[in-house]
């Protein structure tokens, strides 16, 4: 009995801090196959053919070694991880801690970190307009479009040796199975168990290896608008779509939710921007 | 002075397989803004493609194409080297001509 109730509790105590799915990090996740999934395939491959997210890559490579900004210096001395500078492999490798902030950091919240501390720009500012629209695209979703694109073909793998990535993680689990709000949603309503869709639209389940779906694709070209978008547009308008109240551009709570669904991830490849209905 | 095409030119026999995206607006002068105005009117009218200077495809284009477009044609008799040149005009007077050389099939 006291044994039985034991177990009880380590069962529960191993439920209580998240972990990452050991099982899912290589395997390629299994997916649905049917008519519609497969013609949906054929007609972004031939998209992809030409994908207008090029343009916003080869201005992102402009952006980046511009000098700009108050300070008059451009971002080549920025450090992504990897050392001040190394723009190639980046991308798949946050979001993690960095020493000089303290904080884990994404690839787009690192890139507006340097943009204010390297060139001085403003960060209210820069946060007055994050997201693309018919008119303008903001320099971060540019200059993120072009360090993604210098980890076309890597395999994803965020680290998590320090406590504050395997915080991030928990805390990026635990948004994920939050529910609230108006329609008592969490992104596990949706993206919890395998084989669920919304009429033709296919949903991955975030919580294993497909995860590697939530980054396919991102930053992406939207042919909706014609606009370019990154993962902070593309998680706020998840909680948009959930009714929940807007997140914080930048902010602990999606770097944590980019955090967990990264490190589900782990080991797949990441293509590089897509394109997006 | 616009921003950078991305022209593509693969060479497949002596037929050379030309894919040129452009960065542009696109705006039909149908669509209204966030404050209810009409946006005027503002999309690439001709395409015209050189090869080594001469002109071997030309299009009038109308506001009825995407933004961002992607502009595909085929042309017969290109080799190795030669050097092709893609330029825009819009409605406003912009004009951009970028330029590729012809790389080996």
């Amino acid at each position: 009995m006291n044994r039985a109730l034991a177990l009880c509790a380590a069962a529960a105590l191993a439920a209580a801090a998240p972990v990452p799915p050991a099982a899912a990090q290589s395997k390629p996740p299994a997916v649905e196959r049917d008519a519609t999934t497969e013609e949906f395939e054929k007609f972004r491959a031939v998209l992809e053919e030409d994908n207008p997210a090029e343009l916003f890559e080869a201005k992102g490579a402009e952006l980046w070694k511009t000098p700009r900004g108050p300070k008059n210096v451009s971002l080549e001395r920025c450090d992504l991880g990897l050392g001040p500078g190394v723009v190639k492999g980046a991308y798949v490798r946050l979001p993690r801690y960095f020493a000089d902030t303290g904080k884990v950091m994404d690839a787009e919240r690192r890139i507006v970190h340097c943009m204010v501390t390297l060139q001085g720009f403003d960060a209210a500012a820069l946060a007055k307009q994050p997201f693309s629209n018919a008119t303008s695209t903001p320099d971060p979703v540019v200059l993120t479009t072009f360090v993604a694109a210098q980890s076309r073909g890597m395999k994803i793998a965020p680290p998590q040796n320090r406590p504050e990535e395997r915080a991030a993680y928990a805390l990026g689990h635990d948004i994920f199975f939050y529910r609230a709000g108006a329609y008592d949603f969490a992104c596990a309503s949706c993206h919890g168990e395998d084989g669920k869709r919304i009429r033709t639209q296919q949903l991955p389940n975030l919580t294993g290896a497909e995860a590697i779906r939530s980054y396919q694709g991102w930053p992406g070209y939207r042919m909706t608008g014609g606009v370019m978008h990154t993962l902070q547009w593309r998680l706020n308008d998840c909680f948009r779509q959930q009714r929940f109240p807007q997140p914080q551009y930048l902010s602990d709570s999606l770097t944590a939710l980019l955090t967990y669904l990264a490190v589900n991830a782990r080991g797949q490849v990441y293509k590089g921007p897509g394109i997006k209905r | 002075m616009g921003e950078p095409m991305k022209i593509r030119a693969k060479l497949e026999g002596d037929v050379l397989d030309v894919r040129v995206l452009m960065a542009h607006p696109m705006e039909t002068g149908q669509r209204k803004d966030g404050a209810g105005n009409l946006v005027p009117m503002h999309f690439i009218q001709t395409i015209t493609a050189q090869l080594n200077g001469r002109t071997v495809f030309q299009a009038d284009t109308s506001q009825a194409i995407s933004r961002n477009p992607v502009f595909g044609f085929k042309l017969k008799g290109a080799k190795a080297g030669d050097k092709l040149s893609i330029t825009w005009t819009d409605n406003k007077g912009d004009k951009r001509t970028d330029e590729v050389v012809v790389g080996a099939g």
